[in-house]
């Protein structure tokens, strides 16, 4: 089994939960921080195996958690049911294109925090809230939309480097050739 | 489209994530400040580098502007210290006047406040809470309730520690609640959350008198009720007139907060 694939992408999780927390330039740019966990389940949910998406939901989720005010375990449901969908139908999607990518990012990174919201909501918890968490969804929808095709772009390329490939056999057969002289 | 083990493994996460979500808050936290601990390692990477980066750029200060400085911060340095001189006679002579009119209880007599420098590490990666990581934590003193602030005022206080870092729930969020009064009128109400998502230093502050009317630019202090802030911490300034809520019941305003909570480095925690 290759195990590059899954260690990279929750050793990206750990270090992007990380740095969402310590470097706040885009907070202080545009009012809000994007979240590239979204971002890594589209990717882990099309590029990986079930097991993936489940841990990725679960660490990522309880990582998030850590960090924040937020109650343990409550980033966790939506990441999972994001991915599970992702993964429901990942026969029919073309992972390869771009807009695929571009459009599956925009949807998870617009779910999963309305999701976590209704959620802290529902549990009696009183985050935040008023007319401009619009504007932070929207740059959190956006952010990580177009941080999902970069994803593919930088796992595809790590794997292609680090992983092990099976050397492709041409047909070329030596006792087959076709000798050709002249008489 | 899912198989058997699938649909157990869906169950088993969702499960656990219940059970966790359920669990008793004291656990919880325990539980989480577990987790945060493996960010250890980061926290310190991350403090290292930016004190290479710093010391890096005072290696190309110029010599004349460390000179330049070094006067400056001397001056101010022997004002404080005269201004200190002062304030000690005018404690002693406050003092002395509680004492010749009978005010000798303990609760009535206002401690001079001990603060213990804090560097942020980092903030609260969801949009939607207040939160700060300082670097002091169980080992160096640190408690819940206690307060934090920075020149400019309060910003909040601590509500989970950890041995070497303890969380702030800052002046907005909803966990930090804190009793004010203005400071010219002695009006007295709670800040009880912010303003506006986007600018955390806009605060609303609520449960006013109804007949009170406050004007832009009065500063705002804590009135030191329930205890957690000590009395007199400067807290902002009144932004806009106040206007009466809930069917003229009490009176709310919007207080914009001394303190830049968006450029957080430097803070102090006020010790007992």
């Amino acid at each position: 089994m290759n195990w590059i694939n899954p260690i990279l992408i929750l050793l990206t999780a750990f270090i992007a939960v990380f740095l969402e927390a310590a470097f706040g330039g885009i907070r202080n740019l545009l009012g809000a921080q994007i979240d590239l966990l979204p971002a890594l389940m589209v990717y882990a949910s099309l590029s990986s195996g079930f097991a993936m998406v489940i841990v990725l939901a679960l660490l990522g989720g309880f990582w998030f958690d850590s960090l924040s005010a937020n109650p343990l375990g409550i980033s966790v449901l939506p990441l999972l049911l994001v991915g599970i969908l992702i993964y429901a139908r990942r026969g029919l999607i073309l992972r390869e294109q771009r807009f695929a990518q571009l459009v599956l990012g925009f949807g998870a990174s617009a779910v999963t925090p309305a999701l976590t919201i209704l959620l802290l909501l529902s549990t009696r918890q009183a985050p935040i809230l008023g007319w401009g968490t619009l504007w932070q969804w929207l740059v959190m929808t956006l952010g990580g939309g177009l941080l999902t095709p970069v994803c593919f772009r930088l796992f595809d390329g790590l794997n292609h480097a680090l992983s092990y490939r099976p050397i492709s056999e041409t047909s070329f057969r030596p006792d087959r050739e076709i000798r050709r002289s002249r008489k | 489209m899912f198989k058997r083990p699938h649909y157990i493994a869906i169950g088993l996460a969702g499960l656990l994530t219940l059970v966790v979500l359920n669990l008793p808050n004291h656990t919880a936290n325990q539980i989480k400040l577990a987790i945060g601990s493996l960010f250890l390692p980061l926290f310190g990477l991350a403090k290292t580098s930016h004190q290479v980066a710093d010391k890096a750029g005072d290696l190309i200060l110029p010599r004349s502007e460390l000179i330049r400085q070094n006067d400056e911060l001397r001056q101010t340095n022997q004002q404080l210290q005269i201004r200190s001189l002062q304030a000690d006679a005018l404690m002693k002579e406050n003092d002395r006047l509680r004492q010749q009119i009978g005010w000798q209880t303990g609760w009535q007599k206002q401690k001079p406040w001990k603060l213990k420098p804090a560097s942020v590490l980092l903030r609260d990666p969801a949009n939607w809470w207040q939160t700060i990581e300082i670097d002091l934590g169980s080992r160096d003193g640190m408690k819940p309730d206690m307060a934090v602030m920075t020149t400019n005022g309060l910003i909040g206080k601590i509500i989970s520690v950890r041995l070497a870092s303890s969380q702030v729930a800052l002046v907005g969020n909803p966990n930090c609640k804190v009793a004010v009064m203005i400071e010219k009128t002695r009006e007295t109400g709670v800040i009880s959350g912010a303003a506006s998502p986007l600018d955390h230093t806009l605060l609303r502050l609520t449960f006013l008198s109804s007949n009170s009317s406050l004007k832009p630019g009065q500063s705002v202090v804590t009135s030191g009720i329930g205890g957690i802030f000590p009395k007199d911490l400067p807290v902002g300034q009144v932004a806009e007139d106040s206007r009466p809520v809930e069917f003229g019941l009490y009176t709310e305003a919007r207080v914009k907060l001394g303190a830049n909570l968006n450029t957080l480095e430097q803070v102090w925690v006020l010790t007992p």
